[in-house]
């Protein structure tokens, strides 16, 4: 009587059976990994034992009782440690939203000018990539905020009580506009104009296609907005916003737009550093377009431009998108050098809160968790968009 | 889509056997290596006396029963021959490296004052800097044995954080400095501004508090490091920059025009600073408690490194005596040398001579005693008997 394990007859053809094998070797490897997993928990807790310390995300709900300098949602040192490191992680967001769109359109500019046909252009375009590339970004963050923001006048009686904008070494001000009573009509009429004139504009040019008529798409789509903002100004008899000018108090800025020096030195920073690496992308990408591309493109007539957007981009696209992802998710991670020059992003409170109440490992695990989360979900996104310029195969 | 290559690696099965095999072996070999070195260990942590290094043990110990054999930090230092002290680095009088790539200072002396105790050689310490947030994780971690550096006792830290402080060295409070010609004197004229501070350190939290409390708002500029702190002042990124007394004394000698700024006549909060060591080991803990006392105790029977030898030769009072190890077994039974105490006082000297080496008189910081006198002088300091 034979027992059958796995279809087999017996044991032996087991034994011999490679998939048998494989799976007991995944399973060793799989136990292994627990093993140490285990082990390594076993000594951290039992390490933090003897020091009197327990594990746990109680201190969480704990009152943080420190001030965060920046910030954009509100927060008081009365709230909790978890608020702190939400206020922190929303810098962080901050950071590298703005960073990535900044740094793209770099990228992207100083990648095409590595392949201009001026001399000059393309030499400094060369020089741009070597330095940004091949110093360290803490070096760089250093040199924006001690070097760069740091040596901007200083504010003193020259400076002027009122201006549209002051460049200062505490931070930038930019006139900047601010709502008033009448900016929620302005607003919902503007938008109402802006979708009848995208409907005029396509209704315009299909009559074009369909019937061969004169389309004037501009003249019917700007007469709908125009309309628009005639009725928005009549109903308000007001201006959409007002314009807020930064004035100074006794010696600190107040009002406008107010964009602190560690801010804008980690915003610089980042999008130098990155930008330089995604120009090489950019410049991989476009080369790796078939010759015969440019050449089918110019032949046809198309102008540079349209050559560009219409026939090179897209196809070069495809070869962009993955290592652009990568320069995303480092983008992400380099803004935890902010701690350097003291912006507040979620490393940075991580660092006072583990500081202030010893719990380095809980801190730390929320701390991987969130830049896990967030770089995944970019990963996410450029994946989607990694898929939707890919050939489709029919 | 399904004209891409395939990424997966599809081998001969016989390969995948071979590998696989050899892998799971590797693997196993290295968990039963893994459970045996932690045998090791926690055979070492349970029975400690049979671990003791030999130099821990001179003929004199084995002779005598009071000699309390090392256990635990202390065995580990001796047979280490080296105290890892983490440190600042950066403040001058408290420690600070000189061109020479010396480190001197008064959290400095602290822990060479151990080393002396421990190893009878100053030099026997290795030190690591730290910023002000990196030295209670070192501490807990162990990867340094005492933490000196200008670290003030409270009670989170003692009871969350796991460090067991000392003795308080040095009763300071938190001040706040500014431009000379800002014309700011009182904490209320700050309303609106920027002060620059240290993140990491009770000084953000007393910070915060001051001026909640008097309902002022305020820009916090916070950094991880103390010279990035203040660089950013005297670049005048802030209107103020704030941190302990002692430290904004020290700090300011390091500004390119020191008489331009001036420190405030506000003290924010109490700053009782004291080195400390991780908690969970009490004879390492109590080796740092009696040396630090031994300073303050020979401040006040004074004896000073000049003239511990002749009043060891001397001396008639068997406090003294006792004390300096010339009877008795007090250093014996923390497991020291029985002249622990007048080794210390030899090579590094009483309270007075390390405050006056460093931040005092004889410094260039000149700061004031203060309450950093004796108690028999109107002081705070006050060492328990030696008995």
């Amino acid at each position: 009587m034979a027992i059958q394990v796995f279809g087999f007859k017996n044991a032996l053809g087991l034994l011999r059976d490679v998939r048998f094998w494989r799976i007991v070797g995944q399973l060793f490897f799989v136990l292994f990994l627990v093993w140490l997993g285990t082990t390594l928990w076993h000594n951290l807790t039992l390490n933090l034992q003897k020091a009197g310390i327990q594990i746990g995300l109680n201190f969480i709900q704990s009152q943080a009782s420190f001030d965060i300098g920046e910030r954009i949602i509100t927060y008081s040192p009365t709230d909790s440690f978890g608020r702190a490191l939400f206020v922190g992680f929303v810098n962080t967001l901050r950071v590298t939203g703005i960073g990535m769109v900044l740094a793209t359109l770099l990228g992207l500019v100083i990648g095409l000018a590595r392949l201009s046909d001026n001399w000059l252009i393309e030499q400094l375009a060369k020089l741009y990539v070597e330095v940004f590339r091949n110093t360290p970004l803490l070096l760089q963050l250093f040199f924006w905020y001690f070097a760069g923001f740091a040596k901007l006048p200083s504010i003193d009686s020259n400076t002027p009580p009122s201006s549209l904008f002051y460049l200062t070494n505490r931070g930038l001000a930019l006139t900047w506009v601010s709502a008033t009573a009448a900016t929620g009509i302005w607003i919902g009429l503007l938008t109402l104009a802006t979708l009848i004139a995208i409907g005029l504009w396509q209704w315009r040019r299909w009559l074009r296609i369909e019937r061969g008529v004169a389309s004037r798409t501009w003249l019917w789509a700007g007469g709908a907005i125009g309309l628009g903002i005639i009725l928005a100004f009549a109903i308000t008899r007001a201006s959409p916003f007002e314009w807020n000018v930064p004035r100074l108090n006794a010696t600190e800025l107040e009002g406008g737009l107010q964009i602190s020096p560690e801010f804008t030195s980690l915003l610089l920073g980042v999008t130098f550093f990155i930008a330089s690496f995604i120009a090489e992308i950019v410049r991989a990408g476009i080369q790796s377009v078939p010759k015969g591309q440019w050449e089918a493109a110019k032949s046809l007539g198309l102008k540079p431009g349209v050559m560009l957007s219409k026939v090179i981009l897209p196809q070069a696209l495809r070869v962009i998108i993955p290592p652009l992802t990568s320069q995303y998710l480092n983008l992400a991670k380099g803004t935890s050098l902010a701690i350097a020059i003291g912006y507040p992003d979620i490393y940075f409170v991580a660092n006072t809160i583990f500081n202030q109440t010893g719990r380095v490992v809980e801190v730390m695990l929320i701390l991987m968790a969130s830049y896990l989360g967030v770089n995944l979900i970019i990963s996410l996104i450029m994946n989607l968009v990694n898929y939707s310029f890919q050939i489709k195969e029919r | 889509m399904n004209s891409r290559p395939s990424l997966r690696f599809k081998p001969q099965s016989t390969n995948v056997l071979r590998n696989w095999l050899s892998i799971s072996t590797i693997a196993l070999l290295t968990a039963l290596a893994g459970c045996a070195a932690s045998n090791n260990q926690s055979q070492t942590a349970s029975s400690p006396a049979a671990s003791a290094s030999p130099a821990a043990s001179s003929p004199a110990a084995s002779a005598s029963p009071v000699q309390v054999e090392p256990t635990g930090l202390l065995a580990q230092v001796l047979s280490r021959s080296k105290i890892i002290c983490g440190t600042s680095g950066k403040v001058p009088g408290f420690s600070f490296v000189n061109t020479q790539g010396e480190y001197s200072g008064f959290d400095v002396d602290i822990c060479r004052a151990v080393a002396v105790a421990v190893f009878n050689d100053p030099s026997k310490v290795e030190f690591r800097q730290l910023s002000a947030a990196q030295r209670f994780t070192s501490s807990q971690t162990g990867s340094i044995d005492i933490i000196s550096q200008t670290a003030t006792v409270t009670i989170s830290r003692e009871s969350t954080v796991g460090v067991a402080f000392g003795p308080v060295i040095l009763y300071d409070g938190q001040g706040l400095m500014v431009k000379k010609n800002s014309g700011i004197t009182k904490i209320e004229q700050l309303a609106g501004k920027s002060v620059c501070v240290q993140t990491g350190s009770t000084t953000i939290l007393n910070l915060t508090d001051q001026f909640r409390k008097r309902g002022i708002a305020y820009k916090p500029v916070s950094f991880d490091d103390n010279n990035a702190t203040f660089a950013a002042y005297q670049q005048g990124r802030c209107e103020a920059v704030t941190a302990d007394r002692s430290g904004l004394v020290s700090n300011r000698s390091k500004l390119p025009n020191p008489d331009e700024h001036t420190i405030l006549d506000i003290v924010l909060s109490k700053e009782p600073l004291a080195p400390g060591v991780k908690q969970g080991d009490p004879q390492w803990a109590n080796v740092l408690n009696w040396v630090v006392y031994v300073l303050i105790q020979a401040d006040e029977f004074g004896i000073t490194s000049k003239n511990v030898d002749q009043i060891a030769q001397s001396t008639k009072d068997p406090d003294i005596r006792r004390f300096l190890g010339l009877e008795g077994d007090l250093g014996k039974g923390l497991a020291l040398k029985n002249d622990y105490a007048l080794q210390v006082i030899k090579q590094i000297g009483n309270y007075s001579e390390v405050y006056d080496r460093n931040l005092g008189k004889d410094s260039p910081l000149k700061l004031e005693r203060g309450p950093n006198k004796l108690w028999t002088d109107g002081g705070l300091l006050y060492s328990p008997p030696f008995r």
